[in-house]
């Protein structure tokens, strides 16, 4: 029985956590490394980074975070935001993360899920997916939630997975920072199509909202403003959930 | 010294970073030369059975690692580097492993779980009887009851199927998960068995 994982995900731009609400209304939220280290003693069963920085300054900012949170955190760390190519993804690796997160540029090629998967392993290939709901459905949103494509939920899972997806990172923008719950809808539709395992992403406010994740189908959870700014830590987290019987690391 | 094998399979970076966090001694080593001086080693790995089989042919590593063990030496095979001591995967069914214990590792699927399995489990440790978590990433498995006969002690874990997670034989230790991104408890594990008392 694989445990659930809580994954608490640090927004990272030009080298200081940053988290808004619905993507926006970005406010500061400390050293990735010191909170990454944090959590880690915490108990986090893995972390995530999601580097929000434009252009240029992204390489020179997210790589030495990388390699100063590596050598003190001994759980997966998977790490994303403008990973373009093959290239992008071998510098974060080499740097010392396990997985790669890969969202928009996936969308306008999908053969780079392929190309991830051949040169490291499907293991290594995260894709994020960020949704909103249109007509009874659920639709693709790239550019950090601004630009929503025609590509279906459903159907862009299936695509991913069968060019290399090894994990599925699935974020609602319609409840994303509002600490209001997951969408579990969007859950539903997600797990009925995921062969590999699904993070429900966008809602986390109380532990509660975890067991109903993991109901709908999440494999694990991330979350950010909770841990963040809110009233749980991983460790009480994770004791509410142990206490109401779902399967977690101590 | 430790040797770190580094036979071109998977990233060696977050394994060095365990190792310095426990203040252990190691040389990342890819030829067969480098490896007569070191006293103990470590064979990690995540990939494909048959490149990595291949891989250890070509260079010559897989004679260097056979005299390693023949000499008595200690050696830590962690994931793909645990498979590669059996005689083969169904990865790869013409590629042959190092044949230091009979066995062929099958791939997870007739469960209906998802593949590979991934993420945290727990492993019940014999005949400690202790039980620890470990983080887990593979898609091939070898059944429980194909344990090498003789370990000291062995680790099992179940994901569908009962199969091995680890096991220690002699001066040779093996684990399926990756004690290096296992927490705290996982670091412990590595340090407890390369002290090989």
């Amino acid at each position: 029985m694989v445990l659930k994982r809580i994954i608490p995900c640090l927004d990272v731009k030009d080298g200081r956590v940053v988290k808004g609400v619905h993507f926006e209304r970005l406010r500061d939220g400390g050293d990735p490394v010191e909170l990454a280290g944090r959590y880690y003693r915490d108990g986090a069963d893995e972390l995530v980074f999601l580097d929000i920085t434009a252009g240029l300054e992204r390489r020179r900012t997210v790589l030495p975070l990388v390699e100063r949170t590596a050598r003190e955190v001994f759980i997966p760390l998977t790490v994303g935001g403008g990973v373009r190519t093959v290239a992008d993804a071998r510098e974060l690796l080499l740097a010392g993360c396990d997985k790669v997160a890969v969202n928009s540029a996936a969308v306008r090629r999908p053969g780079l899920l392929a190309d991830l998967a051949g040169q490291f392993g499907r293991q290594c290939v995260v894709l994020a997916v960020d949704v909103l709901p249109v007509d009874g459905g659920y639709r693709v949103v790239v550019d950090a939630g601004r630009t929503v494509t025609p590509l279906r939920l459903e159907d862009w899972l299936l695509q991913a997975q069968a060019l290399g997806a090894g994990e599925i990172l699935l974020t609602s923008i319609a409840t994303d920072g509002a600490r209001a719950g997951y969408d579990l809808a969007s859950i539903t539709a997600a797990a009925a199509h995921c062969r590999v395992p699904l993070i429900a992403s966008g809602g986390l406010g109380t532990a509660g909202h975890v067991l109903e994740a993991c109901r709908a189908g999440a494999d694990a959870v991330l979350a950010a403003s909770v841990f963040h700014y809110g009233a749980w830590t991983v460790a009480s987290l994770k004791q509410f959930l142990k206490n109401e019987g779902l399967e977690v690391r101590a | 010294m430790i040797g770190l094998v580094d036979y071109g399979c998977g990233n060696l970076q977050s394994l060095r970073n365990a190792l310095e966090a426990l203040g252990l001694t190691y040389s990342v080593i890819s030829g067969p030369g480098d490896l007569a001086r070191c006293e103990q080693a470590i064979l990690p790995g995540v990939g494909h059975f048959g490149h990595a089989a291949e891989h250890l042919r070509r260079t010559g590593l897989d004679g260097a690692i056979r005299r390693h063990l023949d000499q008595d030496r200690p050696l830590l095979g962690i994931c793909l580097g645990m498979q590669l001591l059996f005689e083969g995967s169904a990865e790869s069914p013409g590629s042959a492993g190092l044949g230091q214990f009979p066995g062929r590792f099958e791939l997870f699927g007739q469960t209906g779980l998802k593949v590979p399995h991934m993420g945290w489990n727990r492993v019940r440790l014999l005949p400690a009887d202790l039980w620890m978590e470990a983080y887990f990433v593979h898609s091939y498995y070898l059944p429980a009851g194909r344990t090498p006969p003789g370990c000291t002690w062995s680790g099992f874990c179940a994901y569908g199927v009962d199969f091995l997670a680890a096991f220690r034989r002699g001066r040779l230790a093996a684990c399926q998960f990756h004690p290096e991104k296992s927490g705290p408890r996982g670091l412990h594990f590595l340090r407890e068995v390369l002290s090989w008392s």
